[in-house]
């Protein structure tokens, strides 16, 4: 679904040349939950613009969908770490917006909008404002806009690192169910974060990244089963998985 | 009126009626004569003397106003578009306009005069020339103040600049315009003043002129009155329209 080959990024600040990553490789196949983690400031958003084509990387290549990325890659999921809801449009307002700027016919949407919100239990709220609604259900809103169009692949970064830890918590059991864990058909999701246990917890892969420049420290397997549950956390080999990302993190720094 | 609004509107009224009752008895108990200093009574029965054909010079200085209002609101909205499309216009512009905007617009009026002549449109334009400043920035800045991962959303979707800018930019300025508009109709009010002020057969402002060289303050009072009767209505109106178009917005 995605390939990374020798990605490396370096840009202009008024300083000179800061290099944020550097020969980046790694495959994300369909269907595939990968985590991004690494300290902040190693480059883990911009390797997700890039992904996303939002950034041309300085070196190397990125393809996705089997197609070399040289722009906006068409119609992938993203969510932000801020909702970023219009904040004049009501929330299923809000969730139809994609379809708006795909020139597509909202109103042949609306169906499966209402159904997104009601699947992450905002079926009441369709009809508010976003002020009207705490932080954690604007990102909720959130993801259904990233899911409206049905996209094969959902790029997130760092969607729930604003939130409180109870919320969080709440939002990955809830991401895990929107995805379809048990499905064939669910989606490819690339997932930056800073906390470990919420890469662990998610993610079929993790990719740990090292400070400035951005390299890939190693890419940890997390054969944990799915679905995983609240319990899920307190296994030992969650314990295991999160303290070698922690080691392989604190021996990077 | 509930109770709620009685209580926010009391204290206010209170000290406007103790203001009024001070200024009608003070005066004449310190021996203040009434074409230095005229009572609320007096002024109140000189603006309600239709003797003086008020409705006349409110009409042309309404006029006046709203015209230079809408000429700010319509051209400043225009000239923040532009800013904010095309980089090219704003290098091209701002420059400008801050020139412009620090020019001493009352001293320009004269030049307005002389070029156009006595009449109501002098006055609009140098009423507009007072206020169209602020709406041009608030419209730029309200069109670019939007979240960089907002414009992501619309290059992932393939959305054209336009439609990018009529459903996110243009919404997303709206809240701002509407708090410009708010300083620009009290800027207006002043603008249509100093017109009538540097010359003028009608209005409000000419009023006060000639209420003043007669001494007879009372009706410089009452013309002040009615003043600030239309700005008041004006400034009302686009609170009322900022209520209504933008409710999202936290402005009060």
């Amino acid at each position: 679904m995605i390939v990374l080959d020798g990605v490396g990024m370096t840009y202009r600040a008024a300083s000179g040349p800061v290099e944020a990553l550097r020969s980046i490789s790694f495959r994300v196949d369909g269907g595939e939950l990968v985590a991004l983690v690494g300290p902040s400031g190693c480059g883990k958003s911009t390797l997700l613009r890039i992904i996303a084509g939002l950034r041309p990387a300085t070196t190397g290549r990125v393809a996705v969908g089997g197609h070399a990325v040289t722009g906006p890659v068409p119609a992938v999921g993203m969510v932000f770490q801020a909702p970023i809801l219009l904040k004049w449009r009501r929330i299923v307002e809000n969730v139809l917006l994609p379809a708006e700027l795909a020139g597509l016919d909202p109103g042949a949407f609306r169906g499966r909008a209402l159904e997104l919100l009601r699947l992450v239990g905002l079926g009441d709220f369709a009809d508010r404002l976003p002020r009207e609604l705490s932080g954690g259900m604007q990102q909720r809103a959130a993801l259904c806009r990233a899911l409206l169009l049905d996209p094969p692949l959902l790029l997130m970064d760092e969607p729930f690192g604003a939130l409180d830890a109870m919320t969080r918590d709440e939002l990955n059991l809830e991401l895990l169910r929107v995805w379809g864990e048990g499905s064939r058909t669910r989606k490819t999701i690339v997932f930056v974060t800073h906390s470990i246990v919420e890469a662990v917890f998610l993610a079929d892969r993790v990719v740990v990244l090292t400070p400035r420049p951005g390299r890939v420290a190693e890419l940890v397997p997390v054969p944990l089963p799915r679905p995983r549950t609240v319990e899920t956390r307190a296994s030992p080999a969650f314990g295991a998985l999160a303290l070698q990302i922690h080691l392989l993190l604190a021996r990077s720094a | 009126m509930t109770r709620g609004a009685l209580r926010r509107y009391v204290p206010s009224l209170v000290l406007f009626g103790a203001l009024l009752l001070i200024w009608q008895v003070v005066p004449p108990l310190l021996r203040i004569r009434e074409y230095l200093l005229p009572g609320p009574v007096a002024v109140v029965r000189a603006a309600l003397n239709f003797s003086i054909p008020w409705h006349a010079h409110i009409w042309v200085t309404t006029l006046e106003i709203l015209g230079g209002f809408a000429l700010a609101g319509a051209g400043g909205v225009a000239l923040g578009v532009a800013i904010a499309w095309s980089g090219t216009a704003a290098r091209a512009l701002v420059p400008f306009l801050v020139v412009v905007n620090t020019l001493p617009k009352v001293a320009v009026a004269p030049l307005f005069l002389l070029w156009l002549g006595y009449g109501v449109v002098p006055n609009m334009l140098i009423a507009a020339l007072i206020g169209f400043f602020p709406v041009v920035i608030n419209t730029a800045v309200g069109l670019t103040q939007i979240d960089e991962e907002l414009l992501d959303l619309g290059r992932v979707f393939g959305a054209p600049k336009w439609k990018v800018f009529v459903k996110i930019r243009l919404p997303n300025a709206l809240p701002y315009v509407l708090s410009a508009l708010k300083i620009t109709a009290t800027a207006a009010v002043v603008g249509a003043i100093v017109g009538e002020f540097v010359a003028s057969q009608a209005g409000l402002g000419m009023v006060i002129v000639n209420a003043q060289t007669n001494l007879n303050t009372p009706v410089a009072f009452a013309a002040l009155a009615w003043i600030s009767v239309i700005g008041l209505g004006l400034y009302g109106a686009v609170g009322l329209a900022a209520r209504a178009w933008a409710p999202w917005a936290d402005t009060p």
